[in-house]
C-alpha cells in the first residue's frame, strides 16, 4: 500500500500547477463549509439559546388545547393541582431534567395612572423560574434579580413599556385582570426590573410572582398554566420529549383522551424554521463541497489517465495487475483529497480561531450578538470524511478506465 | 527443450469491414537461451508476432506455446500474472516511468508486478545496474539520461524479475548506430550472465546480423530463417 501511495504522490508531484489548483479547489470549499457551519451553528445557537434560556425552556407541558389558544391566555384551561402534581412526579424520575417551572400565564391591563395598555404576564416561582431559563436574569436592563428573580408585590416589565409608559425602578403600577368566573380585580405593583426585548412568544413580557398572579386572578386552587422544563442536554430534546409524554399518558381528560400535551421548544416558536433553513443551507453548502470535489477530482484524474496513456501501456504490458493499477490510480485522487482536506480544515480552524480572537457582532430583530463560532469535531471529521470518499468515487472511473485499458492500444498511443 | 512454439499462428485485424492479415499461418520454434531477430520491413508483422508472444494479443487462429502455456488460453488477469512472472519487455521509446529514478524504474516491477523483500530488491538492483553498467546514474531521472542510458535502464528492468524471456521490439530504432551495438551487445551479454532468451525485431539489415538466430518476415510470412528451426 505504502509504495503504490509513494508513486501516487509521485505522480501528482509530476503535474505540480494542476495538482495545486485542485487541492486550491478542494481547500477552498472545506473552508467555505467549516466556516459557514462554524458561523451558522454559532448563530442557531446563540438564538436557540437565547429563546430557550431566558423564555421557554427546553420542553413545556400544558393541557391539551392550550397552546392552540395561546393567544388569548385562557384561564379554563390551566392544569389542575392533581394533574401539577402528577408532572412533577414524573418530572423527577426524569434524569435527563435539570429544572422545572411552574408558570401561570395571564393577560392584564397595564396602568401607570395615567396611561393603560395591556400586558401578557408570566406568575412564577421565581427560584423555579431562574434555574429553568437562567438567561432571564441576564435580560434586565434595569433594576436586579437579587432576592429572587422577582419578589412579591413586584413586577419585572418589558423595555418596550417602561419606554413607552416612561417607567423606571421602584415605580408604582396598577395591574387589572379578569378571573376565570368573568369579575376584575386589581393590584398594584412596583417595577423591580426591566427586561430587554428578545425575539420569539414571551419576548415582551412581564413577570411577578405566581402567588400574586394566583391574588390578581382570585384563584383559589393553585393551578399553572404551564410548565416549562430544562433539560441538562438539549440535544436530548425529543427522547425526553418521548419519555414524558408516555409517562403523562396515564393522565385523561373526561373524555378519556389524554389531559396534557408536551411541545418542544420549536412547537412554540416560529424560530424554529429559521433554524430548519439553515439547517437546509448547510445541507446545500456540503452538496455544493461535494459537486466541487467530485467534479475537480474527476477532471484532473481524467486528463491524468488520458496523459499518461503510453504510460499505463508500459506498467500493464510489464505485468502489473490490473487492480493495482486501479489502486494506483484511485490512491492519486485520495491523495489530492486529504491534501485539500487537511490544508482546508487547518486554515478553516485557523480562521474559526480569528473570528473568536476578533469577533462579529451582528444584529438581528433588535438584538445585537456577538458571534462566537466553533466547530464540532464531529463536524470536522464528517466533512473531511466526505471529501475523502467523494475524492475516492470521482476516481473510480478514471482508475478504471486505466486498469481496463488494452496494453497494445495504450502501448500505440501517441 | 523449446521455449516458444508456434504451429500455424495467424493473426487477424479489422479495419472497418476489412480483415486485414497481419501474420499468416507461420510456425517456428525459439529454444531456451536464444538470441533471435524477427526481421523485416515496417508492416511485416513483427510486432504482431512479438505482442503474441508476450500474452498481449491472442491468436486468430493456429496455436502459441510459450513455456508450455497456451497463450490463448489466458485472460486478461491470467495474462498479466503470466507476463510479471516469465517476460521482460524492452520498448522502442524505452518507456521509463518518468518520476521514478533509474534504480526505482529497475526495482518496478520487483515492487509493484512481484513482492520483493526490501533487501532482495536492493541488492538485484544493484547488481542489474552494475551490469548495464549504470550504477553511477542510479539518482537520475529519465530526463536526465542519453538515449543509450535509458535503454540500458530499459534492459536491466526487463531483466529485474529473472524473467525466461525477454522482449524487444525495435530496441535500437531510436538510437545511434554505436549505441545500438553497445545496447545488443549488452543484451547479448546479459543472456549469456543470466540465461535469458532474448527475442527482438527490427528491420535494420546492420543490427540483424547480431542475432543468432534469424525469422525474417514479409507480408506476415516466414520467409526464411538463419539458424533457426522453422
Amino acid at each position: 500500500m505504502l509504495k503504490v501511495l509513494k508513486l501516487a504522490a509521485r505522480n501528482l508531484a509530476r503535474y505540480g500547477r494542476r495538482t495545486l489548483l485542485t487541492a486550491g479547489l478542494i481547500i477552498l470549499g472545506i473552508v467555505a463549509v467549516l466556516v459557514f457551519v462554524s458561523v451558522s451553528g454559532s448563530f442557531k445557537n446563540l438564538i436557540v439559546g437565547q429563546i430557550t434560556d431566558s423564555m421557554l425552556g427546553h420542553l413545556q407541558v400544558h393541557r391539551k388545547g392550550y397552546v392552540a389558544s395561546i393567544d388569548n391566555l385562557p384561564l379554563n384551561l390551566n392544569m389542575k393541582p392533581a394533574q401539577v402534581e402528577q408532572v412533577e412526579q414524573a418530572l423527577r424520575g426524569m434524569k435527563d431534567v435539570v429544572a422545572w417551572s411552574l408558570r401561570l400565564k395571564l393577560g392584564a391591563m397595564f396602568s401607570n395612572f395615567t396611561e393603560t395598555t395591556s400586558i401578557r404576564l408570566n406568575g412564577v416561582i421565581p427560584q423555579q423560574e431562574a434555574a429553568t431559563v437562567p438567561l432571564l436574569a441576564q435580560r434586565l436592563v434595569q433594576g436586579s434579580a437579587a432576592n429572587g428573580l422577582v419578589e412579591r408585590g413586584k413586577i419585572l416589565i418589558p423595555e418596550i413599556l417602561a419606554k413607552g409608559m416612561k417607567l423606571k425602578v421602584g415605580d408604582t403600577v396598577v395591574l387589572v385582570a379578569t378571573n376565570l368566573d368573568g369579575s376584575v380585580n386589581g393590584k398594584t405593583f412596583a417595577v423591580q426590573g426591566v427586561l430587554g426585548d428578545v425575539t420569539g412568544p414571551g419576548g415582551r413580557d412581564g413577570y411577578i410572582h405566581i402567588d400574586d398572579a394566583r391574588e390578581l386572578l382570585r384563584m383559589t386552587a393553585p393551578e399553572v398554566s404551564e410548565i416549562a422544563i430544562r433539560l441538562k442536554d438539549p440535544a436530548h430534546i425529543a427522547q425526553a420529549k418521548s419519555e414524558l409524554e408516555q409517562a403523562l399518558s396515564v393522565i385523561h381528560n373526561a373524555q378519556g383522551q389524554p389531559a396534557l400535551e408536551v411541545h418542544t421548544w420549536e412547537g412554540l416558536t416560529p424560530f424554529a424554521n429559521i433554524a430548519h433553513m439553515i439547517d437546509l443551507l448547510d445541507l446545500f453548502i456540503r452538496i455544493m463541497l461535494v459537486g466541487i470535489v467530485l467534479i475537480s477530482v474527476m477532471n484532473v484524474m481524467m486528463m491524468a489517465v488520458y496523459e499518461r496513456i503510453r504510460e499505463i501501456g508500459t506498467i500493464a504490458a510489464i505485468g502489473t495487475p490490473p487492480r493495482r493499477i486501479l489502486t494506483l490510480f484511485i490512491y492519486e485522487g485520495l491523495l489530492l483529497g486529504l491534501i485539500g482536506t487537511l490544508f482546508g480544515t487547518a486554515l478553516s480552524l485557523g480562521i474559526v480561531y480569528t473570528l473568536n480572537i476578533w469577533p462579529v457582532h451582528f444584529s438581528f430583530a433588535r438584538q445585537v450578538f456577538e458571534l462566537a463560532p466553533s466547530i464540532a469535531a464531529f463536524d470536522v471529521v464528517m466533512i473531511g470524511a466526505i471529501v475523502l470518499v467523494v475524492a475516492v468515487l470521482a476516481s473510480l472511473q478514471p482508475a478504471w478506465k486505466a486498469a481496463r485499458m488494452d496494453p497494445i492500444t495504450a502501448l500505440r498511443h501517441v | 527443450m523449446s521455449l516458444v512454439v508456434a504451429s500455424q499462428l495467424s493473426k487477424t485485424y479489422r479495419a472497418g469491414d476489412v480483415d486485414v492479415p497481419a501474420v499468416r499461418g507461420v510456425d517456428f520454434a525459439i529454444d531456451a537461451g536464444a538470441f533471435v531477430a524477427f526481421v523485416g520491413p515496417s508492416g511485416s508483422g513483427k510486432s504482431t508476432l512479438l505482442n503474441m508472444i508476450g500474452c498481449l494479443d491472442k491468436p486468430s487462429a493456429g496455436r502459441l506455446t510459450v513455456l508450455d502455456t497456451d497463450i490463448a488460453a489466458l485472460d486478461r488477469r491470467a495474462a498479466a500474472d503470466f507476463r510479471g512472472a516469465n517476460i521482460g519487455f524492452i520498448f522502442q521509446d524505452f518507456n521509463l516511468i518518468p518520476v521514478l529514478t533509474a534504480y526505482e524504474n529497475i526495482e518496478y516491477p520487483l515492487l509493484m508486478v512481484q513482492d520483493w523483500s526490501v533487501e532482495k530488491r536492493r541488492a538485484r538492483v544493484t547488481e542489474l545496474l552494475a551490469a548495464v553498467g549504470m550504477s553511477d546514474q542510479a539518482d537520475k531521472r529519465p530526463d536526465q539520461l542519453s538515449g543509450g542510458q535509458k535503454q540500458r535502464v530499459a534492459v536491466a528492468r526487463a531483466l529485474a524479475t529473472q524473467p525466461k524471456l525477454v522482449l524487444a521490439d525495435e530496441p535500437t530504432a531510436n538510437l545511434d548506430h554505436d549505441t545500438a551495438y553497445r545496447i545488443l551487445e549488452l543484451m547479448k551479454k546479459m543472456r549469456d550472465d543470466f540465461g535469458t532468451t532474448f527475442i527482438f525485431s527490427t528491420h535494420d539489415p546492420k543490427i540483424m546480423g547480431e542475432a543468432e538466430v534469424t525469422f525474417a518476415l514479409e507480408d506476415g510470412r516466414l520467409v526464411n530463417a538463419g539458424g533457426a528451426h522453422a
